[in-house]
């Protein structure tokens, strides 16, 4: 299946320049699995957003189809084939 | 002709500072412009020069980056040179320091990270290993957080397998045998904030820095508290008289000779600012026994506090040392602290400075 990924543009230096992406990715796949997939060939990207114990960070919002993935299931939440997954940095610094 | 570089982390962005008579200096424009940088670390030895930084960010997490030249280019391992192993269940929240080793053990650099641990790296900073005696150590349920977090903040290698380490709160632990082991090394620190006697660990000691000289002597500023060691760490005794405070966070140590020391005062633990509103740096010359008040340069109005790295010393002769506000003002001198004159103004708050003459 696949999906659309929109990523943070504070982030495009990790992405070679781009903000969005398409992902293949295998049926009942997770944001956890969406973003094992762009560590790949992002592997500093996945720091950004994921600290060593694979959490989200605190201050890195992960929306699928709109919702914010800490309302779902975290990392667990499931990704529908055709949707619109956004990462985005949350409101925040001084 | 020398040039000296000044390396300037604040909490928006890290500046880099050069000069050929250190009192005249170029600025250069911000390096990672809102990414808050608390460590720095200048590797000079071999002859090359290699700058080493810790960065945070507030969304995006901490990471160490290197430039090869002086800031032109920055480089970071993919996979990120400092990773808790994933059994540890913990993850970096900040790295507070980067010290290059001695220049008999090139390639080795340390680290002092947030949870507290502390971490070696032998290839220059581009990969660190995590030090698990220190991580596993039957204590750790103990140490606590200072307000900026629970840190090893001060890592000061010594001669042949001896490390000290400070963190806030859990005082100077010890280890003579390259890290296999760590001991305790806090009697003689107060700990006024906890009931009772000075317990063994637990300590909020803010900085501690080494003799150039005499390796067995150690100059700590503690928490409401400046001491000496002339035994390694095993006993502290007051160098406080003669100080208008015995609280604030810096501790300096001469590179070449025996017995000099800076300190930063601060008022008080409930009054973190200069005494009476005016900057300025302390240095005893025979190891704490007196203490020269020394401001000439620096300004009468300030109301900001130096961090415990916002201050350093560079290895020229006379001696450089560098001081930063959290106001973002920094100053430089080039005579020991005799005088001191402006570097940089306006900046965000200066967590961190470090000077290197270039090779």
């Amino acid at each position: 299946m696949t999906v659309q990924v929109l990523l943070p543009r504070l982030l495009s230096d990790c992405t070679g320049g781009r903000t969005s992406m398409s992902l293949d990715l295998p049926a009942a796949a997770t944001v956890c699995a969406l973003l094992d997939a762009i560590a790949v060939e992002h592997p500093v990207f996945d720091r950004r957003v994921r600290d060593e114990t694979g959490a989200l960070r605190r201050h890195v919002n992960v929306y699928v189809d709109g919702e914010e993935v800490r309302r779902l299931a975290g990392l667990r939440t499931p990704v529908p084939s055709g949707a619109e997954v956004m990462v985005v940095q949350s409101v925040a610094g001084g | 002709m020398t040039t000296t570089l000044l390396a300037i982390g604040t909490r928006k962005g890290l500046w880099l500072a050069t000069s050929e008579d250190r009192r005249s200096w170029s600025l250069s424009p911000p390096h990672f412009l809102m990414t808050e940088v608390p460590s720095v670390g200048i590797d000079v030895r071999g002859g090359c020069t290699r700058l080493m930084v810790g960065v945070r960010s507030e969304h995006f997490g901490p990471t160490v980056v290197h430039s090869d030249d002086l800031g032109v280019s920055w480089a970071e391992p993919e996979h990120g040179a400092i990773r808790f192993p994933a059994d540890t269940g913990a993850a970096v929240e900040r790295i507070w320091q980067l010290q290059p080793d001695s220049a008999d053990r090139p390639g080795v650099v340390w680290a002092g990270c947030e949870p507290i641990s502390v971490w070696r790296s032998e290839d220059g900073g581009e990969s660190f290993e995590l030090c698990r005696p220190l991580w596993d150590h039957p204590h750790r349920a103990e140490w606590g957080a200072g307000y900026g977090g629970a840190a090893a903040h001060s890592v000061v290698p010594g001669p042949g397998s001896t490390v000290h380490v400070a963190m806030s709160t859990g005082g100077v632990y010890r280890t003579t045998d390259g890290g296999a082991s760590w001991q305790p090394r806090n009697s003689g620190i107060s700990a006024y904030f906890l009931p009772g006697p000075a317990p063994e660990f637990g300590q909020c000691v803010h900085k501690i820095a080494r003799d150039a000289v005499e390796p067995r002597r150690l100059y700590a500023q503690n928490h409401h508290g400046v001491h000496r060691s002339d035994d390694d760490g095993d006993s502290w005794t007051s160098i406080a008289d003669g100080l208008p405070s015995d609280f604030g966070f810096v501790m300096l140590a001469h590179p070449h000779r025996a017995g000099t020391v800076w300190v930063v005062p601060l008022v008080a633990d409930g009054e973190r600012v200069p005494p009476d509103g005016e900057l300025a740096v302390h240095r005893s010359d025979d190891a704490g026994v007196s203490w020269r008040r020394l401001a000439e340069g620096l300004p009468t109005h300030e109301y900001n506090a130096v961090l415990r790295d916002a201050a350093c010393v560079d290895r020229a002769d006379p001696v450089g040392v560098y001081v930063g506000t959290r106001g973002g003002e920094v100053y430089a001198s080039a005579d020991e602290g005799e005088s001191f004159t402006q570097v940089a103004g306006h900046l965000p708050d200066v967590l961190c400075v470090r000077a290197a003459v270039l090779p």
